[in-house]
């Protein structure tokens, strides 16, 4: 189970790492949601991968580490604000500059591709 | 105290000009003599304890864990040069005070120059190396806003550039070698180091810390060859050349080397370096001087060749060397000073410093004529005059001290040189001023400045002559006081005009006869010396300067191209290598834990959960089903949350999921729709390893951690919850209590987030297409029925569930995070299916005062504890009972976590309301003819 649960982690965050390296805005966007996914799984791993456990105080005696759920709880929260803006500056850049570029969009292609 | 005041009060002065711009020239004037007049006064006073034998001390503690204190001396050098510095100071500021054009500003120059004054007082009075070096750096920068006072010229900005990179550059070396003295001795306190002259010439370290102050010494004194920047300098104002290249800021190298002569000079090093130096100083600049036309280059270069005549005895260093050395600093300074006046004057009243231009002036300017003959004559030598003294000990000294061994004839054979090139200079300066016959006209007809202008230069000549006649009676006891404090000993010396006919004198004649003839053959000598080509100090050191500036630019250009491509291959390659080292360090990647077995449900939602990341990427061109593809890894990643044991996250992840997607598809509806092919296969490969490197890492990483056991501080919330925090949910009650102060931050970033968003949104435009990428026109219904009934039947229900949620956040799976965004999405919901308009006419609140509501609530409800006398953030809860309700619990941590429950709904809609105004502004309509209308039609 462990062994899965890291192997899914690293494929997460290397499919969110390659779309970073793109060069367009949208895809990094998709990559950097992609790599917040991953991050959030891997920081919620760190208590241990609990089944029937709670968090719930109720006189079980199984319980979940609740700290790394609450650290990942306002991740999750902020990795939205984080891919909200990101995106909204990418239509910003777009707005303002004309093309979808990461780099501003230097190259000759990129201008054909605004003019079309 | 006393000698505080004499430091302080010049620098007080400095406020006197800066503050009274209201007065007039006369007044201004006076007032900025006051305080450094006062200074000089306060210090005559002390000179009888002086004349005891006394070393007056003054320290208090600046910053003790430096070394560095508030510490003063006034030794004899002090003496001597506090006297240049505020004597000649004062005469300069007289001198000023008619030079000045009516219209410049003449307070700020008055300024800077008390300021220059203030900072060669700090000094040459400091009794601590750092302060000295305070000191230092304070004359670099205020004679870096002197010489450039002129500041519409390019020559002033470029010699103020120039003189304050190569002092500035000194004065850094400076800095470390007086670190390192103070290692060696172990203290900064002048007294100290100047005592342990052995320890500190045995230490393996002195060539270095001896380079290293010699580099700033060298450089401040402009010795070779670091000549250049001097020259340069002489585009400031003449009442500034005549103070700083006279009798201080040129000055200060000298006194460095002075003031450590007992901690440094004990060595062949020293004697060999500092005089070599200075004798190619000399001979360097007095041919220079020799070729000069420019009556300011001519003196600019013979302060040179004379710094570095000081210099050749400092270095020789022999008791008798250095009252010659002192001897001169004093004779200098007044000649050199007096013929940088009249320099001034010449240029001011005749209106051009060109030797070609000027001639035969002795008719126009007599008294000018007399004074700058007689000073030119203490400059050359020439007996009766000052100059000669200083320069006769010279040459008795080059005679008897063994420098370079074997060589060491060469060092008087030298010395005369310098003398004949010195008195060739000072012939044809005062010859072609003012004796020969015109050969042009000046542009100015010239005539006597006023009287007073003349006053400080006749003062300073007569000195001259005074000195060179009778020089026991004038300066023999201040050169016993000086000398006592260089040496550490009294020195048993007599200075006298005549002392029989000798060998230094006979080389003296040899310099007058030799220079005289010198001169009558400077015009062969010049026409002979036109082939070849004249080295421009300035060209060159601009194009040093220009040189580094580019060579910087090429670097930075290969480092920083402006492609976050290449920044985040090269940030993701580091961090790879580094966490890679690390990973490679541990023995075994496995810990001792047990792995525990895999069941089909696990593997089914792994194998989707990985299928549908590498789907988004491989999809990434087509950009909606690649964004479909990511929604489903959210979706898994909430039911990953909900398979290990927290509810909590589920829900959260869940309702962030179709926030995040809402907003994505908005987004994409104003960016193209695909991505275009560019990334070469190359590049694409290269990418793929890297990420493909980078997720294996993470997965070492995370297997790494999952097999070890490890000891959490849970059990410490675990046990605390419901006691300390009053709540059964442990998650929520870290959040809002024992880790609220965190949540409060993260509730502020989210708001921040939120109204970065509403400002980028700010009058953004867009390029709308009206149809997708296969060419179909957006659908024309615009708010589908079924979606309206059901989203407007569906706002209260949800709203109830978010209430429930949030209310029993605190004991079950819930709170403020997780409810405000349930109404987040139902509100959301409401605005896609009927259109912002629509939901603005009955829903009428702006969104972001309820975000920042939100941040204020909790942090309110954080400072509430305080009322109690409680830390911030401190919670209290109690048990309530209510007819029919029963009892129920009451916490502070609710109020907190109403406010997060407002930050989130505020931020979310801000975010997502404001992009949704900007599609419906945009929208494309059916009908063309009538867009003004198209957002409040319904349907």
């Amino acid at each position: 189970m462990e062994s899965l649960y890291a192997i899914t982690t690293g494929v997460l965050s290397a499919c969110g790492f390659y779309l970073i390296l793109r060069g367009r805005t949208f895809p990094v966007v998709m990559g950097l949601t992609l790599l917040s996914y991953a991050v959030n799984l891997f920081l919620f791993s760190m208590g241990g991968l609990t089944t029937h456990g709670a968090t719930i105080i109720d006189g079980k005696t199984s319980y979940a580490d609740p700290l790394p759920q609450a650290l990942v709880l306002t991740a999750i929260v902020i990795g939205f604000a984080m891919t909200a803006f990101a995106v909204i500056l990418a239509m910003r850049a777009r707005g303002d500059m004309g093309n979808d570029h990461v780099d501003g969009g230097r190259n000759r292609e990129d201008r054909e591709e605004t003019r079309r | 105290m006393t000698l505080l005041w004499i430091a302080l009060l010049p620098l007080l002065g400095v406020l006197v000009p800066a503050f009274g711009a209201g007065l007039r020239r006369r007044e201004c004037s006076l007032a900025t003599a006051a305080l450094p007049a006062l200074a000089l006064l306060l210090m005559l006073a002390e000179v009888p304890a002086l004349l005891d034998g006394e070393t007056l001390r003054f320290a208090v503690d600046w910053i003790p864990s430096l070394g560095l204190e508030l510490a003063f001396r006034l030794d004899g050098l002090s003496l001597l040069f506090n006297l240049l510095i505020l004597g000649i100071g004062l005469l300069i500021l007289l001198y000023a005070h008619f030079y000045l054009d009516p219209d410049e500003p003449y307070g700020r120059f008055y300024a800077y120059l008390i300021l220059f004054m203030a900072s060669m007082v700090g000094i040459a009075m400091a009794d601590n190396l750092l302060l000295l070096w305070v000191f230092w750096e304070l004359t670099s920068l205020s004679s870096f806003l002197l010489i450039g006072f002129w500041s519409h010229r390019s020559d002033a900005r470029k010699g103020a550039r120039m003189a304050l990179t190569v002092t500035g550059a000194g004065g850094l070396a400076l800095l470390a070698g007086f670190l390192l003295l103070g290692d060696i001795v172990g203290s900064y306190e002048l007294d100290t180091v100047l005592a342990s002259g052995e320890t500190i010439v045995a230490d393996p370290r002195y060539p270095l810390t001896l380079a290293l102050v010699l580099l700033g010494a060298f450089a401040k004194s402009a010795q070779f060859p670091f000549h250049f920047w001097l020259p340069h300098a002489m585009a400031a104002p003449t009442p500034v050349s005549a103070y700083l290249h006279s009798a201080t800021m040129v000055k200060a190298g000298i006194f460095l080397m002075a003031r450590l002569h007992p901690a440094l000079s004990g060595s062949e090093l020293w004697t060999l370096t500092v005089s070599l130096v200075g004798m190619t100083t000399m001979l360097y600049g007095a041919w220079f001087a020799l070729m000069k036309t420019d009556l300011k280059g001519i003196l600019a270069f013979s302060t040179v060749s004379h710094l570095g005549l000081i210099t050749v005895l400092l270095g020789i260093g022999s008791p008798m060397a250095v009252l010659a050395a002192l001897f001169h600093i004093i004779n200098h300074a007044t000649f050199k000073a007096a013929l940088f006046m009249g320099a001034g004057i010449i240029d001011h009243e005749a209106g051009t410093r060109e030797l070609s231009r000027l001639g035969g002036l002795r008719r126009a300017m007599p008294l000018t004529a007399v004074l700058t003959t007689i000073t030119g004559a203490a400059m050359a030598g020439v007996p009766l005059f000052n100059g000669f003294l200083s320069k006769e000990m010279l040459f008795a000294e080059t005679l008897t001290s063994p420098v370079l061994g074997g060589l060491s004839w060469l060092m008087p054979v030298l010395a005369t040189a310098g003398g004949v090139l010195s008195v060739a200079y000072s012939l044809r300066l005062v010859h072609a001023v003012f004796f020969k016959a015109p050969t042009q006209e000046p542009p100015k007809t010239p005539h006597e400045p006023p009287r007073l202008m003349s006053a400080p230069m006749a003062l300073l000549a007569t000195l001259c002559v005074l000195v060179g006649v009778f020089p026991s009676a004038l300066a023999g006891g201040l050169l016993d006081l000086a000398s006592r404090a260089v040496l550490l000993a009294p020195l048993d010396f007599h200075l006298a005009l005549w002392h029989g006919i000798n060998l230094p004198l006979a080389m003296s004649a040899v310099a007058l006869v030799a220079g005289a003839g010198l001169y009558a053959a400077h015009a062969y000598l010049r026409r002979f010396l036109r082939g070849f080509k004249p080295v421009d100090a300035r060209l060159v050191f601009e194009a040093g300067v220009q040189r580094a500036g580019n060579r910087a630019e090429a670097l930075l250009k290969r480092l920083d191209n402006a492609s976050l491509q290449r920044y985040m291959g090269l940030l993701l390659l580091v961090s790879l290598i580094f966490v890679a080292l690390g990973l490679g360090k541990m023995p075994s990647l496995a810990g001792e834990a047990p792995q525990r077995p895999v069941d089909g449900i696990l593997l089914t939602g792994a194998a989707l959960l990985m299928f549908s990341g590498l789907a988004t990427v491989v999809t990434h061109r087509y950009r909606l089903i690649s964004l479909l593809m990511l929604s489903m890894v959210g979706l898994l990643v909430s039911l990953t949350f909900a398979r290990f044991s927290a509810p909590d996250l589920a829900l959260t992840q869940l309702s962030v999921e179709v926030v995040t997607i809402i907003l994505l598809m908005l987004a994409l509806f104003f960016l193209p729709q695909r991505t275009p092919r560019e990334s070469s296969l190359p590049r694409s490969l290269r990418d793929t390893v890297l990420a493909g490197a980078l997720g294996m890492t993470v997965a070492s990483l995370n297997y790494a951690v999952l097999t070890r056991s490890n000891a959490s501080i849970s059990d410490f919330f675990l046990d605390n919850s419901v006691s300390g925090g009053g709540g059964h949910n442990v998650v929520n009650v870290i959040l809002v209590d024992f880790r609220g102060f965190d949540t409060l931050g993260e509730i502020t970033v989210l708001a921040i987030a939120g109204l970065a968003i509403f400002k980028l949104l700010n009058r953004l435009r867009l390029f709308m297409p009206h149809s997708d990428t296969e060419g179909r026109l957006w659908c024309p219904d615009r708010y589908p029925m079924i979606l309206t009934t059901i989203s407007q039947t569906l706002l209260p229900l949800a709203l109830l569930v978010s209430a429930f949620i949030f209310l029993r956040g605190h004991n079950l799976p819930g709170g403020g995070f997780i409810a405000g965004l349930i109404t987040a999405v139902a509100l959301i919901l409401l605005l896609i299916a009927r259109g912002v308009e629509w939901a603005q006419a009955r829903l009428d609140f702006p969104y972001q005062p309820v975000a920042i509501a939100g941040v204020g609530l909790a942090t309110l409800t954080g400072l509430g504890s305080w009322l109690f006398d409680r830390p911030f953030l401190t919670s209290a809860f109690g048990h309530f009972q209510l007819p029919l309700i029963g009892e129920f619990e009451l916490a502070t941590a609710l109020i907190f976590d109403l406010g997060v429950y407002l930050a989130v709904v505020g931020a979310t809609l801000m975010i997502l309301a404001n992009l949704g105004k900007v599609t419906t502004l945009h929208r494309p309509v059916k009908d063309a003819h009538s867009p003004a209308t198209s957002g409040k039609e319904k349907r």
